[in-house]
């Protein structure tokens, strides 16, 4: 991982600019890269090509962004982004927007066209389900809701007794 | 396994038996795997962690395929036998220095090494002395149908096998070959092939994976990209570049002998002798002196020592196995005297020249 320009941190946010003709590549580290984003809004806002988002707004825009979180496992993507690991497998899905670019970055492909597995897909639904309901239990647990817990371990093991491709009408995750 | 009888033996891959075992040290394949229905473990707590190591390990108990499979419980180990294995590349640094419940099961062979609870659930390994990497996709992927036909992986239609870390999802396939190359380091050229491998998307490092370094002139050369093509292609881009490095290096080789017989030999020659008689010596320093003796016995110039032994004095001479050897924790001085006692005795114990 890149280390930021300005001090020692890895850089999270990787900036390609035109100035003058030149192009310039920055790398910033996310409070650097916060400090960089509003200096640059304030020093010189004629040089914003019209039509072009300000940099407060692009910096509102990736607040927004980093807040979202996975369902399943509660991680945000501010926190995918600091660690560069992801949560779970559901991530994939959770945060498909953002990693679709990154991984044709580092891939050059976003379609895989490897080995298949010959039983997995059709139940991956009930798979991240399950990791929901986990998490959810350990919640639970945790805030000594000991109710919902009851509730929440028959309902997981109703599903992992389920067979896959069975999922009752009605239900929505 | 017992790790104290690790001192006594060494890996299959090391026997230098596979073919152009005189330039490639090693082939390796890895794939990495999640469980579908948990999160990844560094996402993970305890219980949860502690229930996916028990799935995993039941799971290598039940694997029939061909090699009997010892696991290891990596969360028990004391600091210098996780050291240990990572010098021998059973397990990888990061699974070394985790928290948390890992094990890893390991072939008797030490070919096979399925490390769970790494940066993903499992982590497979399979590893073969020389160029060899059709043996070690057959090994990995029966291994992998294996696991696959009890357990339910992390998957996609579009993006395949789901990773913790974006840069491994697709095939989670890293495909290596680890390289000798002292000719091409001495005349500089090998910069020319890093220039060229990373044209073509490879990466090179050094003797142990991602962040380490180029020790005893030994470079691995393995895959980046592991999404949008298959792992037969995959393999195929190494397998291709190869035999260009390996006539690089014998060309260099010949070119070296050539230009200068005498000083070649007597460069070797003299690593040789301060091996068999330091009294003190560095891992930098055995690793530099060892790669030299290694070429010369490739090319004819010393005569009674096996590149297996060789091969085996860059394991065993690193600061874990020293010290398990010994029976002792030891201070980087006290180790550097263990180490040129070991290799005084590794190489004495020579039969007598025929001639």
């Amino acid at each position: 991982m890149k280390k930021c320009g300005r001090c020692s941190k890895s850089a999270v946010l990787h900036i390609t600019e035109l100035r003058h003709g030149e192009v310039q590549a920055l790398h910033l580290c996310e409070s650097c890269a916060k400090e960089y984003l509003s200096k640059s809004s304030n020093a010189n806002p004629e040089e914003i090509p019209p039509g072009v988002e300000s940099s407060a707004e692009i910096s509102e825009e990736l607040d927004e962004l980093d807040q979202r979180v996975c369902p399943s496992c509660g991680i945000t993507f501010k926190e995918f982004r600091a660690q560069g690991r992801l949560g779970c497998p559901h991530d994939y899905i959770a945060f498909e927007d953002e990693l679709l670019p990154l991984l044709e970055n580092i891939h050059g492909e976003t379609k895989h066209c490897g080995k298949i597995p010959k039983r997995a897909p059709e139940s991956s639904q009930q798979q991240f389900r399950l990791i929901k309901l986990r998490s959810e239990l350990r919640t639970a647990v945790d805030e000594e809701r000991y109710e919902d817990a009851a509730r929440i371990r028959d309902e997981i093991k109703q599903v992992e007794t389920r067979p896959p491709g069975a999922d009752s009408p009605g239900e929505t995750s | 396994m017992d790790i104290e009888s690790l001192t006594h033996t060494s890996g299959e891959w090391l026997r230098a038996t596979g073919p152009e075992s005189d330039i490639v040290m090693s082939s390796r394949i890895r794939l990495a795997r999640n469980l579908a229905q948990f999160p990844f473990p560094n996402r993970a707590d305890d219980s949860v962690r502690a229930e996916v190591e028990e799935i995993l390990h039941a799971q290598i108990e039940r694997l029939n395929t061909g090699r009997r499979l010892s696991y290891i419980p990596v969360s028990n180990l004391e600091q210098l036998d996780r050291q240990m294995l990572v010098e021998r590349q059973l397990i990888s640094r990061e699974h070394s220095e985790n928290r948390g419940r890992r094990g890893v099961g390991i072939s008797e062979e030490e070919n096979v090494s399925l490390m769970v609870n790494e940066e993903d659930h499992l982590r497979m390994q399979v590893l073969h002395s020389g160029f060899a990497l059709d043996e070690c996709w057959a090994e990995i992927d029966r291994i992998d149908d294996a696991i696959e036909s009890e357990l339910t992986y992390a998957f996609s239609e579009r993006l395949g096998y789901l990773t913790a870390c974006p840069t491994n999802c697709g095939t989670g396939i890293r495909v290596s070959v680890l390289l000798h190359l002292p000719a091409l380091v001495i005349t500089k050229e090998i910069q020319k092939v890093f220039q060229a491998l990373q044209k073509i998307g490879l990466a090179v490092r050094g003797l142990y994976g991602e962040g380490s370094q180029a020790m005893g002139d030994f470079y691995q050369i393995s895959n980046q990209v592991t999404l949008g093509k298959s792992e037969q292609q995959l393999i195929k881009t190494i397998q291709d570049v190869v035999p260009n490095i390996l006539s690089y290096e014998r060309r260099v080789r010949t070119a070296l002998v050539k230009e200068n017989r005498r000083g070649l030999h007597d460069q070797v020659s003299r690593a040789y002798g301060i091996l068999r008689n330091a009294q003190t010596i560095s891992s930098e320093e055995t690793m530099h002196l060892l790669s030299s003796v290694r070429m010369g016995i490739n090319l004819g110039l010393i005569d009674d020592l096996e590149i297996p032994t060789v091969n085996e004095l860059f394991i065993h001479t690193q600061p874990a196995h020293l010290q398990k050897i010994r029976h002792e924790k030891l201070e980087s001085a006290e180790r550097n005297v263990a180490r040129a006692a070991y290799i005084r005795q590794r190489l004495a114990a020579r039969p007598p020249e025929q001639n």
